[in-house]
């Protein structure tokens, strides 16, 4: 019963840590400046919404099901937020909760659907995609630029960590739902469910676990963890605008993926994606150093990691299961007679 | 045991569904630290009876009484609470999850109210101890042990819910021998510490080493309770079979005992089958199939009939062995093979695996010809009308025109269709899985009729039926198969059905 030097499980994420500190080395090797903690902050203070948004869909993945309504759900907070603060003239504390109460009732709306009538998850944020999305035109075409003092006050926030570097509010709130995302994964009974759920749902049924609720409050959670990443977003960008976060969704799935979360369910965690979410930020970082290199390279890049990952994980389950036959052969588990 | 009032009883349980009484004023009861047998043959009632016990079937009435009070599971999870858990065959556990976290999810131990891993871990360990004997890494995925292991870690979690009853459905149908021998032994230590446990199995020799009592259904009617050390093999598989052993005959067919003569000395082998076997399927087995002759293929539910054809068929693939045709190696490795090989095969379930049921009668029987052709040599519809009508008229397909859609036929007659699609591409070898399952007896008659014919024409089949009658009546050669293994054969003079009821029974020929 020797525990093993690395546990299986934890190789598909130390690949993804793996090639985040290659592709940083990469990057620091060719560009002066690229190596350095300020540098690293930026990666955090540029991808904390997609870090939040990141570790909802998590969730959602990790129990077999897809969240395509985010990116559109972004929008959606930031034109709402932006309307109530500038339109409406209504105090940020009263804003921010009730743009949270509308994400939360926004996905808890889709996985009743998604739970009750048993729709596929495609299908039903999809539609929520193409709702949240038009929701924007109603509230306004335009963009709205946000100029309250509390939002100007918190998107210029400068918090020093080691030295003169220095973070932003938004690096905070990142962290602080990454600390809660993992807290929920790993040690309460919604976070093991829903690996149960993604490992199988027939056998999570009839294990006795709260499969209903539990799928509802997936959809809930990812919904909820949007909105806040929708105001880090308005923090980050100061307006609200009915095109933000388009495409964000395949932003953010492919994150959870690179991140070492199988598409099938059953298999992934959080820091994995925020890894994920961190090569991501690498990449645009070093076409953004490079200065001649076209923007859309970074589409191409994640585009071929996405492959390579599914790859990887193919070839990694496939091995898996042939060291599974051979540890049995040389191993049997010995059956020890008690007295 | 007797003087003791049982844990469970049911009484007088009625079950209907549609066009079927699946279970008429059965009885069962199962006492404390005793391990009872449910056997019976396909239709028998056995899964009906365990799904009404475990909540996701209702009774129409009856009553279930357990330890004296009565309970009406609604779903299996409330069977579960009652104290009444099912581990089976195929384990309905997470594998993606470690086998600590398996046992205890749902009901974690917590510490702040957080998950205690530790506790989880270490009281894993010690539950497969103490419960098993078993002493493996618990923070491992449940994915990475052997079936064997992981029905041993779904017991430990049904034992912690403190299961009263535990229902073994098929457990042993994917585990080699030292695994039996070792869920066997768990079996033993539970029973003797007084759980009360239901053993369903297809192998008869597990039932015999395992079993104190045996509960025997047929047709949905209880044949009866027996201790299994006072009830033989012949007779249970006599009362499996829903008769008295002295029923059976001894009598044969004379026109196939003639035929069987025939073939026997001239006919050509077409078919040889050298120690051809499939890891948990089926042990390796040798057969010859000879022109013109019917082979029929004999056993109870689950012996391997079907295993069998589907390894030749190439449906499944074996992992040793080979098969001979004309004298020739070839391999088989899918469908598409065989039929180039210009073998047929008509599957036991046809409704899932058989017809199409919204396509016409015409476009049913065109497929497999469709298919070996490939999609682009299209047939001409003439031609397709020709061959179709030829084969309705043959066969006596009962159809308004060739366009009507199957699934409004009778089930005799789709059984026809599916023949005549092979017969379609005018095979050598036709492998016939149940064909008169689940039709009438008129249908029956003109489909063993059928048989005899195409054999005649020099068409070899290999026809496969639980009814031990029909298949005496049909074959000129009969292989036959217990707990998924060949045992004996059995060939002209020496076919009827007493015979290969004391095959089964001794495991030796004649």
């Amino acid at each position: 019963m020797k525990r093993r030097l690395i546990n299986p499980k934890n190789v598909p994420l130390l690949a993804t840590i793996g090639l985040f500190i290659l592709m940083f080395g990469i990057g620091s090797a060719t560009f002066p400046g690229f190596f350095s903690l300020q540098n690293f902050y930026y990666l955090l203070i540029d991808n904390a919404y997609l870090i939040i948004m990141a570790i909802g869909m998590t969730f959602v993945i990790i129990s077999g099901g897809i969240d395509l309504s985010v990116g559109s759900l972004l929008a959606l907070t930031t034109m709402m937020t932006s309307s109530m603060l500038e339109k409406g003239h209504f105090s940020p504390l009263v804003v921010i909760p009730l743009v949270l109460l509308m994400g939360l009732a926004f996905g808890t709306f889709q996985g009743y659907l998604i739970q009750t009538f048993n729709m596929a998850p495609f299908i039903v944020t999809l539609g929520g995609l193409y709702l949240a999305r038009g929701l924007c035109y109603v509230v306004s075409i335009d963009t709205i630029a946000i100029n309250h003092p509390f939002f100007k006050a918190v998107s210029q926030l400068q918090i020093n960590v080691i030295g003169n570097n220095f973070i932003s509010a938004n690096v905070v709130i990142a962290m602080a739902i990454i600390i809660v995302g993992m807290y929920l994964a790993h040690y309460t009974n919604f976070g093991r469910t829903v690996y149960a759920i993604g490992g199988n749902e027939q056998s999570a049924v009839l294990m006795g676990l709260p499969v209903a609720r539990t799928k509802i409050q997936i959809y809930a959670l990812s919904s909820l963890f949007t909105t806040i990443s929708g105001i880090a977003f308005t923090f980050y960008m100061r307006s609200g605008y009915a095109l933000h976060g388009q495409g964000m969704e395949m932003d953010a799935i492919a994150s959870v993926v690179i991140g070492g979360t199988l598409l099938t369910g059953g298999v992934g965690n959080v820091f994995g994606t925020v890894f994920g979410v961190l090569i991501f930020g690498t990449i645009q970082s070093y076409i953004n150093f490079d200065g001649n290199l076209n923007a859309w390279w970074t589409r191409i890049v994640i585009g071929m990691l996405v492959f390579l990952f599914c790859l990887l994980q193919r070839v990694f389950e496939a091995s898996r299961k042939k060291t599974k036959k051979g540890s049995q052969d040389s191993h049997p588990p010995r059956p020890v007679v008690a007295h | 045991m007797p003087e003791r009032s049982p844990i469970l009883e049911m009484k007088g349980i009625n079950k209907y569904f549609p066009g079927v009484q699946a279970l008429s004023n059965v009885d069962f009861s199962l006492y404390k630290g005793e391990v009872h047998a449910i056997m019976g043959q396909n239709g028998a009632g056995k899964s009906t009876l365990i799904k009404i016990l475990t909540g996701v079937h209702k009774q129409d009435s009856g009553d279930i009484l357990l330890g004296g009070r009565s309970i009406r599971p609604k779903s299996p999870l409330d069977a579960q609470r009652s104290g009444i858990s099912t581990v089976y065959q195929e384990v309905n556990l997470c594998l993606n999850l470690t086998v600590a976290e398996n046992i205890f999810i749902g009901r974690q131990p917590r510490k702040f109210g957080k998950i205690d891993w530790q506790r989880i871990n270490r009281q894993a360990e010690e539950l497969l101890f103490r419960k098993m004997n078993l002493k493996i890494d618990v923070t491992r995925e449940l994915a990475s042990y052997s079936v064997a292991i992981q029905q041993m870690v779904a017991i430990v979690r049904v034992l912690e819910m403190s299961a009263k009853i535990l229902i073994l459905d098929e457990p042993t149908s994917s585990l080699d021998e030292n695994e039996v021998e070792l869920l066997f032994k768990v079996i033993r230590k539970l029973r003797d510490d007084g759980l009360a446990i239901i053993f369903i199995t297809h192998f008869l020799e597990q039932t015999y080493q395992i079993a104190d009592r045996i509960t025997i259904l047929k047709n949905g009617e209880l044949v009866g309770v027996h201790r299994t050390a006072d009830l033989p093999r012949i007779e249970l598989i006599a009362k499996m079979l829903g008769k008295e052993l002295s029923e059976f005959s001894f009598s044969r067919n004379k026109e196939c005992k003639e035929d069987a003569e025939r073939t026997s000395k001239t006919a050509d082998e077409l078919l040889n089958i050298k120690a051809l076997g499939r890891h948990g399927s089926i042990q390796p087995f040798d057969l010859k199939v000879k022109k013109g002759e019917v082979l029929g293929l004999a056993g109870l539910l689950g012996s391997g009939r079907t295993e069998m054809a589907r390894l030749i068929f190439g449906i499944d693939k074996a992992d040793q062995g080979e098969i001979q045709i004309m004298g020739h190696k070839v391999n088989i490795n899918a469908p598409n093979n065989a039929i180039a090989f210009e073998i047929g095969f008509c599957p036991e379930d046809r409704k899932e695996e058989g017809i199409v049921a919204d396509l016409s009668v015409r476009e049913n029987i065109i497929l497999a010809l469709q298919g070996r052709n490939g999609v682009f040599k299209h047939i001409p519809v003439k031609k397709q009308n020709e061959i179709v009508e030829s084969l309705i008229n043959s066969l006596g397909i009962k159809t308004p025109s060739a366009e009507q859609e199957v699934r409004k036929l009778s089930g005799g007659n789709q059984q026809k269709v599916m023949l005549a699609r092979w017969l379609a591409i005018q095979p050598q070898i036709l492998i016939l899985d149940e064909p008169t399952r689940g039709i009438d007896v008129g249908a029956k008659e003109e489909i063993m009729e059928l048989v005899l014919n195409l054999s005649k024409e020099g068409m070899a089949v290999i026809f496969i039926s639980s009814e031990f009658e029909e298949v005496v009546r049909c074959s000129n050669r009969i292989a036959i198969l217990r707990d998924k293994a060949k045992i004996g054969e059995l060939s002209g003079a020496e076919i009827d059905e007493q015979s290969i009821m004391r095959t089964i029974a001794g495991g030796k020929v004649g």
